[in-house]
């Protein structure tokens, strides 16, 4: 659906000179397209996050993934495995299908917080209830991106939106969800994190805690791994992408704390 | 063919599922389908297969299109209230030609309505019933036998054409209990080559897999349509399936299907103990509905009586195929009552002997 420069391959890596180092490179199932998120969008950096994991687990060749109904439900534009689109709210049921029927594909969700936390609450609580081995990759940024900025599950206290113009009034509109504090408390909670990708350091981080969580799908843990990355919206929280990213730090993280929220019990 | 066994209907359509191949079952309880959920937690797992009890019709259906669409022969089942809830999925499992198989043992309603049976849904089964345009194969079994040969055919249609098959049944069929031989049955691994489509990982390198129904480009989406459109028209001119009883000399023509036509057979042969020339066509397939053998018999019987178990529904296919040429009258019961054979036979006595007024008499 995006017109693609032809580029020839040989003009576009530039050879590297042999006395340096290749110190970055796109990971190869991270396909070679401009994309549709806005300008300092986390979902681009989650992207190759995980496409990163995927190729240094040498698990694509069995990996399935869910892209949700959101600003991500064309993921698979992006990421170059085998996936399926779920209806809005359902990833984590097309996943559980999966899995029973295939246990050892690899299979991931990667769903917002209007998919995994409103309208797929019920699938949410009861798939990893069920315990079932998989990753549930949670972009959490307190907003409906995709429709344009409507007030989301997770949408902080008086923080404004286009259906909460006045911002976000708790005795009107409820609470912001802790869905990942909530779900820990499940039995069939193996692994649930909360990192973020706002900056360099945080960005490692997250990636070892997919690495973790991807790992313990491979080696067949006993339930489902959950890592959720609070992520920015500059677009739908009307700010630059460096503002979005410092008001991230200074908001987000005092309702949505970062770390471990449940880990394997043997390494606690 | 193997032994015959005493069942209900319910179970014998499970039976012949695992039989069918069928990897994994996803389902929620509701009155009256319990007992194929059942049977299937039950049985699947010692076979094979892979059983799962959902939280939610929604999650069952939704299951249903991950499993199939990373290549499974899979099914669900419910009840008319949980098939509501199925529709958003069956819509994406439509138009992402996504095979599987849906039993709908239908009951009253609307709304909770009863536990007894119906026909109360056929517009939701034949017409689509979620959003967008699209149709589902809709096999329309009348005996605990056919329960079960559907099964078989349902599965072989739905993958022959990738396209989400409905048994429709009724809360009757499924209780009821009678003989029933299962044929011998081979997995026709030929009619598609899931291989080309399923998403199940990236095998040696090949092309990424996508399973969506999100196409933003409407000249791209409306080419998807053409697609499905396409494959409906070699659907109806392929796979009408029907049964005619008593056709040959009749007068007049009872059209019913499941177990309307189970009583409508009875009172057909109360009314031909009177010298009424009735005969009785069935139709097998709701869709593809048998529009042209219909419409062949009103050039040769003089009016049709559309039994339902519901206000009128097929009734409407019906008029549609004869085209007007013959008067079609209707005779219904609602919210979970049956049909009695002496009511239709009433009907048909009326009809042999009177004009025909309105055609939804109910």
């Amino acid at each position: 659906m995006y017109n693609m420069v032809d580029v020839d391959v040989s003009e576009k890596i530039l050879t590297p000179d042999k006395s340096m180092d290749i110190v970055w490179d796109r990971p190869d199932l991270l396909i070679d397209v401009p994309n549709h998120y806005c300008p300092g969008c986390s979902h681009s950096v989650v992207h190759r996050l995980l496409m990163e994991v995927v190729e240094e687990l040498d698990i694509v060749e069995r990996t399935i993934g869910i892209a949700p109904v959101g600003c991500s439900v064309l993921a698979y534009d992006y990421l170059n495995v085998d996936m399926q689109e779920a209806a809005h709210g359902r990833a984590t049921a097309c996943a559980s299908g999966i899995k029973r029927v295939f246990p050892d594909k690899i299979v991931f969700t990667y769903q917002g917080d209007g998919d995994l936390a409103a309208i797929g609450t019920s699938e949410t609580i009861h798939t990893i209830n069920r315990g079932e081995n998989i990753v549930m990759v949670f972009i959490n940024n307190g907003i409906y991106g995709m429709t344009g900025g409507q007030m989301a599950p997770t949408t902080l206290e008086g923080a404004k939106t286009s259906t909460c113009p006045e911002g976000r009034n708790l005795d009107l509109m409820g609470h912001p969800i802790k869905i990942a504090d909530m779900i820990a408390l499940l039995d069939g909670a193996y692994y649930v994190t909360r990192q973020a990708v706002h900056n360099s350091k945080s960005v490692r981080k997250t990636k070892k805690a997919l690495l973790k969580a991807f790992q313990y799908q491979i080696d067949g843990k006993g339930g489902t791994s959950f890592v959720e990355i609070v992520s920015n919206c500059p677009s739908g929280w009307k700010m630059t992408p460096l503002e979005a990213n410092d008001w991230l730090a200074e908001n987000m993280f005092e309702f949505y704390p970062l770390g471990n929220i449940k880990i394997p019990q043997k390494e606690e | 063919m193997g032994q015959k066994r005493l069942m209900k209907g319910n179970e014998a359509l499970a039976e012949a599922a695992i039989r069918a191949g069928v990897q994994g079952f996803f389902g929620y309880p509701i009155t009256p389908q319990s007992e194929l959920l059942e049977y299937m937690s039950k049985e699947l797992p010692d076979r094979g297969g892979t059983f799962v009890q959902a939280e939610s019709e929604i999650a069952s259906i939704n299951m249903v299109y991950g499993a199939a669409g990373a290549g499974a022969r899979v099914m669900t089942s419910t009840s008319s209230p949980g098939f509501s809830l199925m529709q958003e999925g069956i819509s994406y499992l439509a138009c992402t030609e996504i095979p599987c198989v849906i039993v709908n043992v239908m009951r009253g309603g609307p709304g909770l309505g009863t536990i007894q049976p119906s026909q109360g849904d056929y517009f939701q089964a034949v017409k689509g019933g979620g959003h967008g345009d699209y149709q589902l194969i809709v096999l329309a079994p009348n005996s605990v036998q056919e329960m079960a040969n559907f099964a078989f055919l349902g599965f072989d249609l739905a993958d022959t054409y990738r396209v989400p098959v409905l048994i429709l049944a009724d809360g009757a069929l499924g209780q009821m209990m009678e003989s029933v031989e299962f044929p011998d049955y081979v997995v026709k691994e030929h009619l598609t080559d899931k291989t080309e489509w399923a998403t199940t990982g990236r095998i040696n390198g090949r092309e990424q897999h996508i399973l969506t129904s999100l196409h933003l480009q409407p000249e791209d989406m409306e080419k998807i349509n053409k697609i499905l459109q396409r494959k409906y028209r070699e659907i109806e001119a392929k796979e009408v399936r029907y049964e005619t009883l008593f056709t040959d000399d009749a007068d007049l023509l009872i059209v019913a299907y499941g177990l309307s036509s189970r009583v409508s057979h009875k009172a057909l042969e109360l009314a031909r103990k009177e010298g009424l020339k009735v005969g009785l066509l069935r139709p097998q397939t709701l869709y593809p509905f048998p529009s042209t053998a219909l419409n062949n018999f009103a050039d040769k019987v003089k009016k049709i009586l559309v039994v339902e178990m519901s206000a009128g529904q097929m009734v409407e296919d019906v008029q549609l195929a004869v085209e007007g040429k013959i008067p079609v009258e209707f005779y219904g019961r609602m919210g979970g009552m049956i049909p009695q054979p002496d009511d239709i036979l009433e009907k048909l006595r009326k009809m042999n002997g009177s004009k025909i007024k309105s055609a939804l008499n109910v």
